[in-house]
């Protein structure tokens, strides 16, 4: 994990500018065309000319899935400490919190889908990344549990640099942990689907995002272990543009399917209906 | 000074000490003093640095070199059924007195060709889907598992990503958490990030004196938070990797004492510090049942984390 950093500044990039026209134009990431805020908000951020899946906040990720009304938010209040002392990092979280109204990089609960209760939790990129530290690690592990005790499919929505550095041995062993508590949701028989949404690396990669019984990818997400930029520089050659796309994934036979966001509600509505009365 | 440059420093003074004729005995007073000098500031305030240095010193001995002073009839198991034999990562059965165990290991080389067969250390896909295939063959004949850690990480190549790195150390993880024969890794060098996790979710960790484990190397983690990979003494402070770190925060139950200078000093120092205590580890574990063991390595992991709770 974490070799994905030197993304960072340029995925950052990818949240649709807001500057132009005081906020009422944005420009597509991918084609440039200029399209009105408002417009991209209404089509789930997905450009209308080009199709490019910008990055969403969890709180929209939520409006998309989640019928409305029905989401009860879990474990909200827990909050990062600094076991390492990393200078700056409660100072940097403070901000994060702030600037996104958000207490961590995960938002997790219980809601429904089409009329069905699921577990489920949202990561969300603004948040540094959603790289997991021990509130990642735990929210997810305590959702795990919740699908667990109240026999409800989970779905987790993934997006994430990887672990996170700041909290060193700690972020690694989330890995362990939510790995663990899955080990045990298999084990009740329940179901987990996994969506790999744009950036999905590292540590989050090999744990959680990649154990679901079925493994869904965003529409051109790119979902990885090692940052492309590492694995350009350990074979000292550019890679290919769709390396590490979510087709890609799909064509190498790490995903079972991918999906568009306008198809992504239906397809786990379906998945879920699918399930129904079977889970031992 | 660097550990390096302290220990090459001592070597030069050793030499002297064996060519020097017996009867100067003034000279060879002090040559000894000097040394011991040296010794005591080399070994005595050792940095994280240093550990690092330590953990990564070629002349370290290699998991394979423990395994075949420590066990008696190791038989090496190959492949992982579905692609290849991955060399960076090494597994079979031994037997440890009367006890048959299945060993797995990662595997560093001693010299640039044998580096070069196993990769450095760095596995790919299917050397973690052998370790998962010895493992559930362990779990099968009912025999405890040992893994050694020793890696840089997991192979950042496009081939291992192809064949779904990320999957491939994530299924180590989940499978390893449940399974029903006792597990211990013991961190003999480097622990580098997931590609170490992979075989370390044991029911204990033990590290050597000089090993270090971490999220990500210091000089990746130096690169990440200070934009400056060359910061990475600095970075390797912060992040507080060494052995008794982790025992001071419960993350490792067990220190396996090394030589004064480092087990490449004096190996069979270290291998009979851990045989004595794997010894004593099998005997111990006998008495504990499968239902004890899992629910004892779910809590370990857990447990692992640093929070508390908003009033907002
Ligand atoms: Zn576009």
């Amino acid at each position: 994990m974490g070799f994905f950093l030197q993304r960072q500044r340029k995925l950052k990039t990818s949240t649709p500018k807001r500057d132009i026209n005081e906020g009422i134009y944005t420009k597509c990431e991918s084609c440039k065309e200029v399209i009105a805020v408002m417009q991209l908000s209404s089509n789930l951020e997905v450009c209308p000319t080009c199709g490019f899946h910008h990055r969403m906040t969890a709180k929209k990720r939520l409006e998309s899935l989640i019928d409305p009304g029905s989401f009860k938010e879990i474990n909200r209040r827990l909050h990062t400490l600094n076991p390492l002392n990393f200078p700056g990092y409660e100072e940097k979280i403070e901000g994060l919190m702030e600037a996104n109204d958000l207490n961590e990089a995960v938002v997790t609960g219980i809601g429904k889908i089409a009329g069905e209760s699921v577990a489920i939790g949202i990561m969300d990129s603004h948040f540094l990344m959603a790289s997991m530290g021990s509130v990642v690690g735990e929210k997810v592990t305590r959702l795990i549990e919740v699908s667990i005790s109240r026999r409800l499919p989970l779905i987790m929505v993934c997006a994430s640099g990887g672990a996170r550095m700041q909290e060193g041995i700690y972020s690694l062993m989330q890995m362990a942990k939510t790995s663990a508590a899955l080990a045990k949701h298999n084990d009740a028989g329940l179901l987990y689907i996994s969506v790999l949404t744009h950036p999905t690396m590292g540590g989050v990669t090999a744990s959680f995002a990649t154990l679901g019984d079925i493994i869904i990818a965003e529409k051109g997400a790119s979902v990885g272990f090692a940052g492309r930029r590492v694995v350009e520089q350990t074979i000292k050659q550019k890679l290919p543009d769709h390396f590490q796309t979510a087709e890609f994934l799909q064509e190498k036979g790490l995903v079972d399917l991918v999906v568009s966001r306008q198809e992504l509600k239906q397809t786990l509505a379906k998945l879920i209906d699918l399930h129904e009365g079977s889970e031992g | 000074m660097s550990i390096l440059d302290l220990e090459m420093k001592i070597a030069e003074i050793e030499t002297k000490l064996n060519e020097i004729s017996s009867d100067n005995h003034q000279e060879i007073e002090q040559l000894q003093q000097q040394l011991h000098r040296y010794k005591s500031r080399a070994y005595q305030h050792l940095t994280a640095w240093d550990h690092v240095t330590l953990a990564r010193h070629p002349k370290r001995p290699k998991a394979r070199e423990y395994i075949e002073y420590i066990f008696d009839s190791f038989i090496e198991l190959h492949g992982d059924r579905l692609y290849r034999d991955d060399e960076a990562i090494i597994g079979g059965i031994a037997k440890l007195g009367n006890q048959s165990v299945t060993v797995i290991a990662h595997q560093k080389g001693c010299t640039t060709s044998e580096n070069i067969k196993c990769n450095f250390g760095m596995p790919h896909p299917e050397g973690y889907r052998k370790a998962l295939r010895l493992m559930k063959q362990a779990e099968k004949f009912n025999r405890p598992i040992i893994t050694f850690i020793d890696t840089p990480g997991a192979y950042p190549g496009p081939e291992a990503e192809e064949r779904g790195q990320g999957h491939a150390i994530a299924e180590c993880l989940r499978e390893m958490s449940s399974l029903t024969v006792p597990t211990l890794s013991i961190v003999i060098g480097e622990g580098g990030s997931g590609g170490a996790l992979a075989l370390g979710v044991s029911d204990e960790i033990w590290m050597l004196q000089y090993a270090v484990y971490s999220i990500l190397s210091p000089e990746g983690f130096a690169s990440i938070l200070y934009k400056d990979g060359s910061r990475a003494q600095e970075a390797a402070e912060v992040m507080k990797l060494t052995a008794q770190d982790y025992l001071n925060r419960g993350i490792i139950e067990k220190i396996i004492k090394e030589p004064t200078g480092g087990a490449h000093q004096f190996p069979q120092y270290a291998f009979d510090q851990l045989k004595d205590q794997l010894e004593g580890y099998l005997l111990q574990i006998k008495k504990v049942t499968a239902k004890q063991l899992l629910n004892k390595r779910y809590k370990k992991y857990r447990l692992i984390g640093e929070y508390d709770s908003l009033n907002r």
